[in-house]
């Protein structure tokens, strides 16, 4: 089944709130090789005026799995994940992320084309903290193989 | 790795502001596929990379680019990075053994009111892997 088309402009529901653990930031600050001491040390966190550690800038990325799960179990969407390339990636951000953020992600379909027997399907996940301020907006493409000719 | 000293006040479009070694390994992209929840195995098994048509193990995109604009982040303060774009052109194989070396080449793009627009290019096996890799960073502040 080739992406539906119809599925530009769908907007799904926001996620269930992510808490933000102090130990996941460090995990994935040692993984993406991310040693500036904001990341790791509380206290260095603080002296830069945060209330605790800060996620490096990809983190989010954590948070628009969760939304993306929400287009690949939409079995109305026709995307496969054996299927996806990530084309390409943005993320643009009203501050940083830091531990103890409750954040809520909302998924929209922004564009859906074909390109040469693909799909090319662009969606923007909206990251909002617990008081519904803008954090991070990640836009994203997903090419999507078409069947095997 | 070489750093060049930060300063913000004194850009000017061409400048190299920082450049770093990477290196990347299978252990570490087990470590990434567990912080960032992504578990595609063609991260980790040679043989679904193989068995779906890949050169090898593939580094996942996210994290070269995770990982790319780190010495920007060491030069100009985590804080300061407002927009980071890039597209993924190329695929990195990361060998069993001797993994895979990344360069880092950050270098002043533009320059507005306020922000700086630093144009990263990584290259792997002197090919570029990262497209329209830019990271907008304020200089106000």
């Amino acid at each position: 089944m080739p992406v539906n088309p119809e599925i530009q402009g769908r907007q799904y529901p926001p996620t269930a709130p992510y808490l933000v653990g102090r130990e996941k930031v460090r995990e994935f600050a040692r993984a993406v090789q991310a040693t500036h001491p904001e990341h790791h040390d509380v206290e260095a966190a603080r002296a830069a005026g945060h209330a605790d550690v800060i996620a490096p800038p990809t983190f989010a990325i954590v948070i628009q799995q969760l939304t993306w799960n929400q287009l690949l179990d939409d079995p109305t969407a026709g995307i496969v994940l054996e299927r996806i390339v990530h084309g390409d990636q943005r993320f643009t951000a009203s501050r940083p992320i830091v531990a103890g953020d409750e954040l809520t992600a909302q998924l929209t379909v922004t564009r859906v084309r074909s390109l040469g027997g693909n799909d090319m399907v662009t969606c923007e996940t909206e990251v909002t903290d617990a008081s519904g301020a803008h954090v991070v907006t990640a836009t994203s493409s997903l090419v999507v193989a078409g069947e095997a000719a | 790795m070489s750093e060049t000293a930060n300063g913000l006040g004194e850009l000017e479009v061409g400048r190299v502001v920082a450049e770093r070694d990477l290196h990347l390994t299978r252990e570490g992209l087990v470590r990434y596929a567990g912080a960032s929840g992504d578990f595609n195995a063609i991260h980790y098994r040679d043989d679904v990379a193989a068995a779906v048509g890949l050169p090898g193990v593939l580094a996942h995109g996210m994290l070269t680019m995770g990982a790319a604009v780190q010495p920007v982040i060491d030069w100009a303060g985590p804080s300061r990075v407002l927009d980071y774009q890039v597209r993924f052109t190329r695929p990195v194989v990361v060998d069993p053994e001797s993994g895979a070396a990344l360069h880092v080449v950050a270098t002043v793009g533009k320059l507005d009111e306020g922000t700086a627009r630093i144009d990263l290019t990584v290259t792997f096996a002197d090919q570029t892997v990262l497209g329209k890799a830019q990271v907008v960073v304020a200089t106000d502040r």
